[in-house]
């Protein structure tokens, strides 16, 4: 029995929520693997950052093009009906409301909607990217993270100590152990391991979970 | 009339100490190599211009081009977004050692900085950044129930752009995803140097085609195959090269 979801699979949870034709945000690293599992039959459209709608997968090593990357500075490739733009009309894209989903990850996320994932504090170079911006404008934000730290500290709290990129944005967080809305300043769970009882999932996380109508069985392949 | 200038040198001649200068690209792609090169060169001959205040969306990778410049100590202040990149060995040694100063700003409110620079507009109101560190001190105002943070425009002194077609008149094409912040960026500043991958007669862009308006363009200066930041990287290239 899974006792938790690997990253792989929780990108395959959240892909399934993306309808076709969907215009669709990815942050870098872990939250690009959602494009690898759209649903047959579905088709969103990836917007990066830097000037690209509907680009395709990464080229074949030793033919990459390095005037035609993403956000996380990989080579993909065209397909047809790609478009290129500047940099202001990329963020009219995600501030002006036109993106449907944008997927991120997460350090903590409140039960307000808060999001930390830039910094882990003052120690370093600072670097804050397209983050801030992400979170504002599409239709949805959804987290796609891990239920606890690697210590097995929540990250799912009331309110996050790191420093914010954004207040009261996140509308659902897909974890390794469930799914959950934010709504009027709460976690709603809305699917969970079936073999996980409510109260160590309850346990595992910083804040209370709330209900509203039944909470189903969260089951994704082995991937 | 014009704009093309025949050598690299002369391009980047008129770029002076304490300039403030925008430089092109996202990360490696359409980072016009050449021109900083050209500026490098200068620096390395004349010991000018240092004490740049360099505005691109990176802070360089490796030890070329807007690394390079960072490593010659010709960079005293940088706004950025993204400081961080496969190798930021150079940048982060200077800020760590408080060395360089930087101002860090979110990815689409640099963007917008800097077409509001070029397009006369000294201040607007973004929901980027409302509640964290980075918008600490500015005002905050409410529309249509909503907080928004008041950011100021950006301008230049200079900007180096990489493109990919120019023409004697400063209209330009890009290439792909290397469009980024050049459009922007040659509006904003009082003089815009352009690399261009081929310098093409009035009239050889299709008017439908040009993305960049010749009217932004300063100076057009032809590189042909221009070199890769990310190629570059990869062949472990360092500039200027180290003597034997």
């Amino acid at each position: 029995m899974t006792d938790r979801l690997t990253p792989t699979q929780i990108a395959w949870r959240a892909a399934q929520d993306i309808a076709d034709g969907a215009y669709v945000n990815l942050g870098i690293g872990f939250p690009e693997m959602v494009a690898r599992f759209q649903p047959p039959g579905r088709a969103a459209i990836f917007h990066t950052e830097n000037g690209i709608l509907g680009f395709g997968e990464a080229p074949p090593p030793g033919q990459e093009d390095w005037d035609l990357i993403n956000a996380g500075k990989k080579a993909v490739t065209l397909k047809p009906g790609t478009a290129f733009f500047h940099h202001a009309d990329s963020f009219a894209m995600v501030r002006g409301g036109h993106l449907d989903v944008a997927i991120l990850g997460a350090y903590e996320v409140a039960e307000t909607g808060d999001l930390a994932n830039w910094s882990t504090g003052p120690k370093g170079v600072p670097a804050v990217g397209g983050a801030m911006d992400l979170v504002h404008g599409a239709k949805r934000v959804a987290v796609i993270t891990e239920h606890v730290t690697r210590d097995g500290k929540p990250k799912l709290v009331e309110r996050c100590t790191l420093p914010l990129t954004g207040v009261g944005c996140v509308t659902r967080v897909y974890t390794s152990l469930a799914v959950i809305d934010i709504e009027h300043g709460h976690f709603v769970l809305r699917e969970k391991l079936p073999a996980l009882s409510l109260d160590a999932l309850q346990s595992l996380t910083g804040a209370r979970l709330h209900f509203a109508g039944p909470v189903a069985d969260l089951i994704v392949p082995e991937l | 009339m014009d704009k093309s200038v025949p050598s690299l040198a002369e391009a980047v001649a008129g770029i002076g100490d304490g300039a403030v200068v925008m430089i092109g690209g996202f990360g490696g792609s359409g980072s016009p190599i050449e021109l900083i090169h050209a500026l490098i060169d200068r620096h390395t001959a004349t010991g000018h211009p240092t004490g740049l205040t360099v505005i691109n969306n990176n802070a360089g990778n490796g030890h070329v081009g807007l690394a390079a410049l960072i490593e010659q100590g010709m960079v005293a202040k940088l706004i950025c977004s993204f400081p961080r990149s496969a190798d930021p060995v150079v940048f982060t040694q200077k800020y760590l050692a408080g060395e360089i100063e930087l101002e860090l700003v979110p990815q689409g409110t640099l963007a917008e900085r800097i077409r509001a620079g070029g397009a006369g507009i000294p201040a607007f109101y973004t929901p980027t950044s409302f509640g964290t560190d980075l918008a600490k001190g500015k005002p905050v105002a409410e529309f249509e129930g909503r907080p928004y943070v008041q950011e100021r425009w950006l301008k230049a002194d200079f900007a180096l752009v990489k493109a990919h077609l120019g023409d004697r008149l400063g209209n330009l094409t890009y290439n792909k995803a290397a469009r980024n912040f050049g459009p922007l960026m040659c509006m904003a500043a009082a003089t815009t140097i352009v690399q261009v991958s081929r310098l093409v007669e009035p009239g050889a862009i299709d008017p439908e085609q040009v993305i960049t308006p010749g009217i932004f363009v300063t100076s057009v200066v032809e590189v042909p195959h221009p070199a890769q930041e990310e190629e570059l990287n990869r062949a472990g290239a360092i500039y200027p090269e180290p003597a034997p």
